[in-house]
């Protein structure tokens, strides 16, 4: 008898638990569907990075930071989904430098972009990430090193990283973040669709979605 | 059918609040933590080091019956959870100065993240199910001479 009431109110108490999550969950997922949609005009901007095909009919749009780590792990994985649909899906990269000091590169990758090696030059800073961030810190001297063989001006790198016209830019890509809700990253946004949860399957599954639906 | 428990075993029932009220604050706290994404702040998860074995400690010496030793175990959790609780409303409410708080970068512990009625914050509602589960346990001493 006392094993059926402590068991029944366990159950109830997991249901109370369960029911409270998925309302919270769908109710948030609402609400950034209408965020997105009220701010749809901000998703892509003319300064962001971007690569794929010209008349791809869908587009990812990431909010990055070169010194997260799940945006490491993503890297790959995003660029194993363009391959897979080869020449129907592009990417605009958005920063959105949560990490300490992180601004400073994403000021790197945006000046190298004036050089035309942005992808580059992000890949090779993903591929080294852990030497140049240390307990969620960027130590901004340390990434210096890895930038050797990719063809950069360093000179002008640097004059470049010193522009308030690309501090402005990263002010841009971190307003236009919270316009959309973004708080943490990566987020991914497959012509405007937010992803349902975090995942990479949840990704995928929007990517697949998105090009059945564009190329039917 | 009669009632699931016999109303003669109130150190038994005293348990089972003890139990719920852990259960409870242990849900509501993973609610607000993973679900609502409310990073906790370096005190909060002090005393989720202290509520969440409780849920299992408290539900051990409930089944199969009573095992009134449950309380020896029990109650340096509660008290240790307890104290915390008190420590953190005090801060959060502002009586202790600000400077003495242990603050993570971007979760200061010093403000509430929500506030019910204009009195209501999670220190509060910590310190209230630390004193209730710390009664019950007491209770339970009280009745039952081990």
């Amino acid at each position: 008898m006392k094993k059926t009431l402590v068991i029944s109110a366990g159950i109830i108490l997991l249901l109370a638990f369960l029911f409270a999550t998925l309302s919270a969950t769908s109710e948030r997922a609402e609400e950034t569907q209408q965020r997105v949609e009220l701010n749809a005009d901000v998703l892509v901007r003319a300064h962001a990075p971007s690569v794929g095909p010209q008349d791809a009919r869908v587009r990812i749009v990431e909010f990055l930071d070169p010194a997260c780590e799940t945006c490491r792990r993503f890297y790959p994985f995003v660029k194993d989904l363009m391959a897979q649909h080869a020449g129907r899906v592009d990417l605009v990269l958005r920063y959105a430098p949560f990490h300490a000091h992180s601004d400073q590169v994403v000021a790197l990758l945006l000046a190298a972009d004036r050089q035309g090696r942005h992808w580059e030059t992000l890949e090779a800073l993903l591929k080294t990430q852990d030497q140049w961030v240390e307990h969620h810190t960027v130590q901004p001297e340390a990434v210096w090193p890895h930038l050797e063989g990719l063809g950069l001006d360093m000179e002008r790198l640097r004059r470049d990283m010193a522009d308030p016209a690309i501090g402005r830019l990263i002010a841009q890509d971190l307003a236009d973040a919270e316009l959309l809700g973004v708080t943490k990253t990566p987020e991914f946004f497959v012509n405007g669709q937010p992803m349902p949860s975090f995942g990479f399957q949840q990704l995928q599954g929007l990517v697949e979605a998105a090009v059945a639906q564009a190329y039917r | 059918m009669t009632a699931p428990h016999s109303p003669a075993d109130p150190a038994w029932n005293a348990l089972f609040l003890a139990w719920l009220l852990a259960s409870a604050a242990t849900l509501a706290a993973l609610f607000l933590g993973e679900v609502l994404g409310h990073t906790p702040c370096v005190l909060c998860w002090y005393q989720r080091i202290c509520m969440f074995p409780l849920v299992l400690v408290l539900g051990a010496g409930l089944l199969p019956s009573l095992d009134a030793r449950v309380v020896r175990y029990a109650l340096p959790l509660t008290v240790a959870g307890l104290l915390l609780a008190l420590y953190h409303w005090a801060l959060a409410s502002g009586w202790l100065p600000e400077n003495a708080a242990p603050c993570q970068k971007g979760v200061p512990c010093s403000q509430n993240t929500v506030v019910w009625f204009g009195f209501v914050t999670l220190p509060l509602l910590s310190v209230l199910a630390f004193s209730g589960i710390m009664a019950c346990l007491l209770y339970i001493r009280h009745k039952v001479r081990p």
